[in-house]
């Protein structure tokens, strides 16, 4: 899924400062399974924000509203009626929701609350990890499942670099080396020939490298 | 290894049948050219080539290429290096053909380290290429004309190529496997990671023996002498990789004070001694990190002057 992690309250603030009505627009998809931009995280948001601004004395009045997705033009469109009396509209979705906003309500402002981080998952209650960089050509078919392009620090096809030391990388002892897993994966299962050959070039036109992407298939679009 | 790839003098050397002994020169962080020349003074005959680093540790310092022609009309002959953090592969590729142009002959493919360590953290990296797909790159230009895309190089770059290994980084039963896929790459030549460790650098340089990796690639050994006890043990913790034995430490600290260096340089010394008689070890890159006045001092004591003339 998309993770994301909430703005820094006083980010949010000086996004509203001029605003005195505004809604809060969370989605259902993966920033509610991140705890991030459900509908908890929106009344969250909305009371921490009234008593932020009752502070400064200058009260806020605040809807609080919960799409099923936000990246899906037929919730989008839920919002049509309801839009016209705010200010301005603090999504709590990911970097998509916004943008989908802005685009079908132009007359409209549209302010993130979230910082989109990476595509992942969690591995314990509160702590999600990047697994996918999105590069629109998956390899881990070559690396027993794990991906040296999302998880190593330098993206290397025929790692690992010197920089790895006790399994992890060289930039944190937080960050573990996929490489040394990788090898490791390989060596006890008796498979590290499949690592001595040589990974080329990778063709990064599939990935953002290539410009905005767009995905069409034909059979569903009508 | 008979017909010269590129004619340079490194490869010239090695070729001959000598041991190598090359040395390392960073540029400045400006554009002190001055400062530059005398560091060159100390070098320049004795040692084969000289290593510009690139923007090594990620601060930004005067391009690597840039200083390499300079060092090339001073009369050294430049070892290129080139990090795979900071160019996507059209860089690369006209860098390549420009030092090529400019007189450079030797070129060391790197990944380099990662941007968090230096100066500039918030850079966005590239690492289109990897190191091991640089080496390819540059062995494609040169053996068979072509860019990566295929299309003919009017005049193609014959470069010495040249690959770094680390014997020490983990999983250290692959990285001898990792060396030998840098050769199959088109590394001509290998430089190590500094080595301390001599224990572990036998056991690593014995397994490349029985692969008969020396047979088809010169491996230099890295020396790179301490200068106080607070490098060693700023070696020891801080840089992944690097491994400095406990002994070494108290070697230095057991110096006394005012000797330390002088202990950091004897022990170097001895070292360069075992790799002029280690199997496999074609010679020594002297990688005295901000010391190149006391490169001299540590040719002659080490007995490898005069350098050859070939």
């Amino acid at each position: 899924m998309i993770v994301a992690d909430r703005k820094p309250l006083d980010e949010i603030l000086e996004m509203i400062k001029d605003y005195s009505k505004i809604m809060i627009v969370g989605c259902k998809g993966c920033v509610t399974v991140c705890n991030v931009g459900g509908s908890k995280e929106v009344g969250i948001l909305a009371s921490t924000l009234k008593i932020a601004r009752n502070k400064e004395g200058r009260p806020l009045e605040i809807e609080e509203k919960t799409l099923e997705r936000q990246c899906d033009p037929e919730y989008v469109d839920q919002l049509k009626d309801v839009l016209d009396s705010y200010d301005a509209i603090i999504s709590m979705a990911c970097g998509v929701g916004p943008q989908f906003l802005s685009e079908r309500y132009p007359q409209k402002r549209f302010l993130p609350a979230v910082n989109t981080t990476f595509f992942g998952g969690a591995v314990q209650h509160g702590t999600w990890v990047e697994r996918c960089a999105g590069c629109g050509t998956c390899v881990i078919h070559y690396f027993d499942g794990m991906c040296p392009i999302a998880r190593c620090s330098k993206s290397l096809l025929n790692g690992p670099c010197g920089g790895s030391a006790g399994g992890k990388c060289e930039i944190s002892k937080d960050v573990d080396c996929i490489w040394d897993m990788i090898v490791r994966k390989k060596m006890e299962q008796g498979r590290l020939d499949e690592l001595l050959e040589f990974r080329p070039a990778k063709d990064w036109i599939t990935a953002r490298d290539g410009g905005p992407r767009k995905s069409v298939r034909e059979e569903l679009v009508q | 290894m008979s017909d010269l790839k590129s004619g340079s003098n490194l490869e010239k050397v090695l070729k001959a049948g000598h041991f190598a002994f090359t040395g390392e020169c960073g540029p400045p962080k400006g554009a002190n050219v001055e400062h530059l020349k005398e560091k060159f003074a100390y070098l320049k005959g004795n040692v084969d080539a000289v290593n510009v680093t690139d923007n090594q540790t990620a601060v930004v310092r005067m391009a690597s290429w840039a200083a390499s022609t300079l060092m090339v009309q001073e009369g050294l002959e430049p070892n290129f290096q080139m990090v795979c953090r900071d160019r996507n592969r059209l860089a690369m590729m006209s860098d390549i053909l420009g030092v090529y142009a400019m007189g450079v002959r030797n070129m060391l493919c790197l990944s380099g380290d990662h941007q968090r360590f230096g100066n500039h953290p918030q850079a966005k990296n590239v690492h289109d290429l990897d190191s091991m797909q640089l080496i390819a790159l540059a062995k494609k230009m040169r053996d068979e004309g072509k860019f990566l895309n295929e299309e003919d190089i009017d005049v193609p770059p014959k470069l010495f190529i040249g690959a770094a290994s680390n014997p020490f980084a983990d999983p250290f039963e692959f990285r001898v496997h990792r060396l030998a896929k840098k050769i199959n790459a088109g590394a001509d030549f290998v430089q190590t990671q500094c080595i301390y460790n001599m224990d572990k650098f036998r056991e690593f340089m014995k397994i490349a023996v029985d692969m008969g990796l020396h047979e088809r690639c010169f491996i230099l050994a890295g020396v790179t002498p301490m200068k106080s006890v607070g490098m060693a043990q700023y070696m020891a913790k801080m840089v992944p990789g690097m491994d400095v034995p406990e002994s070494l430490i108290q070697r230095l600290r057991g110096a006394g004070k005012g000797q330390v260096a002088e202990e950091g340089i004897k022990f170097a010394i001895e070292q360069i001694e075992e790799f002029k008689g280690m199997k496999g070890i074609a010679g020594v890159h002297l990688m005295a990190i901000e010391w190149e006045q006391r490169v001299p001092e540590i040719a002659e004591r080490a007995k490898v002057l005069p350098r050859p003339k070939v």
